[in-house]
C-alpha cells in the first residue's frame, strides 16, 4: 500500500474504506513458513480454527494450503496439528530454503 | 441448551481481515476473530486504546469491516452507552453494541465507566481481553497482572500483589450474564457469546489471552499456554447466568479430575523467572484452596453444574 501524505488523507480521523488491511502483506514478517503435507492431513481444521491471521485456506470443508501473503509464521498451526498416526501434516521450514 | 458448536459448524464468514498488525501468534487475534463470527455483521464496536486498536489498524488501516468507534481509555462503557442512545433514537433495537477493552482499560482505567454502565443496566456486551499487562504500550503492570509476573514496572522479583478478580467485581453488580473464556478454547467462547446475544442488559466477558511478546514465550506456544493456564486451574472457565454460577468446558472436567501442576505453566514463560520455589508452592496452594472451595460448593449444591453434563 502506498503511503499517503497528510494532504491526501480524509478529513478527520475517519476510515472510509474499512477492511483495507488486506493491502498490507504481513507475510514479509515471517522467518519460518508452514508447509502442508497433504498425505498426513485429516482435515480436522484445527489450523484454521487457531490461525490468528486467517492465513489457512479452506475449500469445501478441507484444508487447502496457506495464504503466504499474510501468514506471519507464528507456528501455532504446526504445533496444534494432530496429524495422522503421529506424523504432523504441517511442518515449519526456514524461509528461502 | 443449544447444541455445541464444532469446528465444522463454525461460520466461514471472516469479519476480521488478514494483514492486521497483531504480533505473530497473538492470542487476541484468535479470540477476536471467533468472537466477531459469533456477534455477526449487525454489530457496532467500541474500542479504547489497546492492543486491539493496533490489531485493527493504525490509521488509515482498518482490519474489520464492522463500524468501530475509537474512544478514550476511561470511557469505553460510556462510549457504548452513547452508541446505544443513538441507536435508541433511531428506533434500532436489533444492532448489538460490543465494547472491547484490554485488561488495563477494564480493571484499572475504565472500571468506573463500566461499573456505571452495569448499574444503569445498559444493553451492551463488554469484552475484557486479559493479556495480563499493558502490552500495547510496552508491558507495564496492570491490576490483572498475576502475582510474580515481571513487567517493565514491577520489581525484578515480579509483581507482589495478587491478580484483581474483575469478573467477580462485575458479577457483584448483579448483571444477567458474566462469563470467562480463553483464546485457547475458541468454541467455548463462541457458544458463550451466542448465548449472551440472546439475552439483554449488560453482559460481561473476561477472555484470557496469551501474549508471546509480553509473557516471554515463543509464538507457537500461544494456544498451548492458554490451555495450560486452564488445565492447571489458574484461570477458570465459568459463566454466571442470572446469578447461577457454573463451570464450563475444560474447567468443569477438572472437578474430580487431575489438575496440571501450576509449575509447568509458570516455568514456560520468562515473566515468571523471578519466582522462587517457595512462591511457586504458595501459588499452587492458593489454586488448590480455590478448587477445594469449588468442589465443596459443587457438593453442597449438586445441580449447580446443571444436568447437561458433557
Amino acid at each position: 500500500m502506498k503511503p499517503r501524505g497528510i494532504r491526501e488523507l480524509d478529513a478527520g480521523p475517519v476510515i472510509t474504506n474499512p477492511g483495507n488491511s488486506i493491502l498490507i502483506k504481513t507475510g514479509s514478517w515471517r522467518s519460518f513458513m508452514p508447509v502442508s503435507l497433504k498425505e498426513n492431513c485429516i482435515n480436522c481444521l484445527f489450523c484454521w480454527l487457531y490461525c490468528p491471521d486467517m492465513a489457512v485456506k479452506v475449500n469445501d470443508g478441507k484444508m487447502d494450503g496457506f495464504d503466504y501473503d499474510y501468514c506471519k509464521g507464528c507456528g501455532i498451526c504446526a504445533l496444534e496439528c494432530p496429524g495422522k498416526k503421529g506424523k504432523k501434516a504441517i511442518v515449519m521450514q526456514e524461509e528461502d530454503k | 441448551m443449544a447444541s455445541k458448536t464444532t469446528v465444522l459448524t463454525l461460520p466461514e464468514d471472516e469479519l476480521v481481515h488478514p494483514g492486521n498488525r497483531a504480533c505473530a501468534g497473538c492470542g487476541l487475534s484468535i479470540a477476536y476473530r471467533i468472537a466477531l463470527k459469533a456477534l455477526g455483521r449487525d454489530t457496532i464496536l467500541v474500542v479504547p486504546p489497546s492492543c486491539l486498536t493496533v490489531l485493527q489498524g493504525l490509521y488509515p488501516i482498518a482490519a474489520t469491516q464492522l463500524p468501530c468507534l475509537n474512544v478514550t481509555f476511561a470511557s469505553t462503557a460510556a462510549g457504548a452507552t452513547g452508541v446505544l442512545g443513538a441507536l435508541r433514537a433511531l428506533g434500532n433495537t436489533s444492532t448489538t453494541v460490543a465494547a472491547w477493552a484490554g485488561d488495563g482499560g477494564t480493571s484499572d482505567i475504565g472500571i468506573q465507566a463500566l461499573s456505571g454502565a452495569c448499574e444503569r443496566g445498559e444493553d451492551f456486551i463488554f469484552f475484557c481481553y486479559d493479556n495480563e499487562a499493558y502490552m500495547n504500550t510496552g508491558v507495564q503492570r496492570s491490576g490483572t497482572t498475576p502475582q510474580g509476573a515481571i513487567t517493565t514496572t514491577t520489581p525484578f522479583s515480579g509483581k507482589r500483589q495478587q491478580k484483581k478478580d474483575v469478573p467477580s467485581i462485575i458479577a457483584a453488580h448483579g448483571i444477567g450474564y458474566v462469563a470467562t473464556a480463553s483464546a485457547s478454547y475458541p468454541l467455548d467462547l463462541f457458544d458463550k457469546i451466542k448465548k449472551a446475544k440472546t439475552m439483554s442488559g449488560p453482559r460481561y466477558f473476561h477472555i484470557h489471552i496469551p501474549c508471546p511478546a509480553g509473557w516471554g514465550f515463543e509464538p507457537r506456544y500461544a494456544v498451548k499456554l492458554g490451555r495450560m493456564a486452564v488445565e492447571s486451574g489458574l484461570f477458570d472457565l465459568y459463566e454466571i447466568e442470572n446469578g447461577k454460577w457454573r463451570l464450563t468446558g475444560a474447567s468443569r472436567k477438572l472437578i474430580g479430575g487431575k489438575r496440571r501442576p501450576v509449575k509447568d505453566y509458570l516455568e514456560t514463560q520468562s515473566r515468571f523467572k523471578g519466582l522462587s520455589e517457595k512462591r511457586i508452592d504458595k501459588i499452587q496452594k492458593e489454586i488448590d484452596a480455590k478448587w477445594d472451595g469449588y468442589e465443596q460448593a459443587m457438593g453442597a449444591q449438586k445441580d449447580i453444574a446443571g444436568p447437561d453434563a458433557e
